[in-house]
């Protein structure tokens, strides 16, 4: 179980995380929502320690830590090796093929061995519909592609959550539907994710849990149904705006 | 004319084999590992006494960037001697022409390859240490696993500018009494008055060597570029 309490986060004197508070339960997809700027990501990269918040204790699995205190590198890499992050911009590495990507991590971070990484990473890219794309460098992949890699290069770590985020934003809806149903079936076998997304389509058929995060502070905690069936003004606003739902209407 | 070049190459070729060429590679070498380790730690994060190192680093690069070739050879060969330091060097230090070449050729050349470095480790994008950190690298794995390899491919074109250059300035050991290319080309023009002729020719064996270096230089981008495939 992954905890999070009173976390504050400043950008220079711009305090853009007012001390929030949630969980994240085990094998269920919690997804981030909320307008631009909200701080959905900040959020998210905190927990991976890609952002250190100010203050505010994080607590994975019972080990408690307190952002205010110094962190030493070896709990920030103990914590990453159980969590794995995807990006909006893939971030795959350009100078390895394919299989090496997905191999990286398992053969020099973990150090498992060589064979056994191979073929793990092939059944991956079977899974996310790659398997004859091995062999090919990710300049010749299209975005959908590149993301379904970078997807299978985070589940080649095991790791007991993956974060998302915006991993679908830079594509468009065909190669989309690609990502997000390799993301759904992910889902259904119990992996714990993390999702930031403008999806609400898609956030509706993957979340157990939303968060709806606006201005550094968190409107709403609680499961998909409610959300969804919310009488919060601001919320119902949301939906409508980012499901184009009053466009004829003034 | 022809009789010239005819006598005077195995005179130019011998000098280049035995100083210009192995003073150049030599020091482009030392100068390369110089290079690494001061763009290394002046982008290092470490905090606290590593600043004093740090500092130090930037005043070597400043210092070689900042003072003419020709004098820091000079210092080097003919000042040293007299740098007499109780206990340490009390007869000052006296170099061998060459060694004191290849230690300044390699200073010099590492200064200007450090921001060559420097500037392309920072060329890459912040995305590439963040999915390395992301899988669980240190920063040193993520370095040398992840940023160096795409580091070395921007790298190589500025890379062989310095290389280039140094070979080129190896005819400024003539002065502090190396006989390499230049030097042997000076003392035939002094004996047969054939400078324009003698210094064409010299001119010519450099250029060849540098025209090998860009062909090299060619193969290595290729080599180093082969995962930038055209959809």
């Amino acid at each position: 179980m992954l905890k999070v309490s009173q976390l504050t986060k400043s950008f220079g004197d711009q305090e853009v995380l007012h001390g929030l508070t949630t969980t994240f339960p085990e094998h269920q997809t919690t997804v981030i929502l909320g307008p631009s700027g909200s701080g959905k990501s900040t959020l998210l990269r905190s927990l991976n320690f890609l952002e250190r918040p100010e203050s505010g204790h994080y607590n994975f699995d019972g080990k408690d830590l307190d952002w205010s205190q110094p962190i030493s590198n070896a709990t920030i890499l103990q914590i990453r090796r159980h969590t794995e992050m995807v990006f909006q911009g893939y971030n795959l590495f350009p100078h390895l093929s394919v299989l090496k990507n997905i191999t990286e991590g398992p053969i020099h971070v973990l150090r498992h061995d060589k064979a056994t990484a191979q073929t793990e990473a092939q059944q991956l890219l079977a899974k996310v519909g790659l398997a004859d794309k091995a062999d090919e460098y990710p300049s010749q992949l299209s975005g959908g592609q590149s993301q379904r890699v970078a997807i299978a290069r985070s589940l080649a770590m095991h790791p007991e959550y993956i974060f998302l985020d915006e991993p679908t934003s830079a594509l468009d809806p065909e190669l989309e539907l690609g990502v997000l149903k390799v993301l759904l079936q992910i889902a259904k076998e119990k992996q714990s994710m993390i999702i930031v997304t403008h999806n609400l389509a898609f956030a509706r058929q993957v979340a157990d849990k939303i968060l709806f995060v606006e201005n550094g502070h968190i409107l709403f905690d609680g499961p998909n149904q409610d959300f969804f069936g919310t009488q919060n003004q601001r919320i119902l606003d949301f939906i409508s705006a980012m499901t184009f739902s009053d466009l004829a209407g003034d | 004319m022809w009789q010239i070049i005819q006598t005077a190459s195995p005179q130019l070729i011998k000098a280049g084999l035995k100083y210009t060429i192995p003073i150049a590679v030599i020091a482009f070498a030392i100068g390369l590992a110089i290079a690494l380790v001061t763009a290394l730690i002046r982008l290092s994060q470490k905090r606290g006494g590593f600043l004093i190192i740090k500092t130090l680093f930037r005043f070597y690069v400043w210092v070689f960037r900042s003072t003419p070739l020709l004098v820091q050879l000079f210092i080097v060969y003919f000042g040293l001697p007299y740098l007499k330091i109780q206990g340490l060097s009390p007869h000052g230090i006296q170099l061998d022409p060459v060694v004191a070449g290849i230690l300044t050729f390699s200073l010099n050349t590492g200064a200007y390859c450090s921001e060559t470095i420097r500037a392309s480790i920072l060329s890459i994008n912040q995305g590439q240490w963040e999915a390395a950190y992301s899988i669980g690298m240190t920063r040193t794995m993520a370095l040398f696993r992840i940023i160096l390899p795409q580091a070395i491919r921007i790298s190589l074109p500025p890379l062989a500018n310095s290389f280039i250059s140094l070979v080129k300035d190896t005819s400024l050991a003539a002065s502090i009494t190396i006989v390499e290319m230049f030097e042997v080309s000076q003392q035939i023009a002094a004996q047969n008055y054939q400078p324009l002729v003698m210094y064409m020719l010299v001119a010519v064996y450099y250029a060849v060597f540098c025209t090998l270096l860009t062909w090299l230089q060619g193969y290595l981008e290729k080599v180093t570029s082969r995962y930038i495939v055209a959809k």
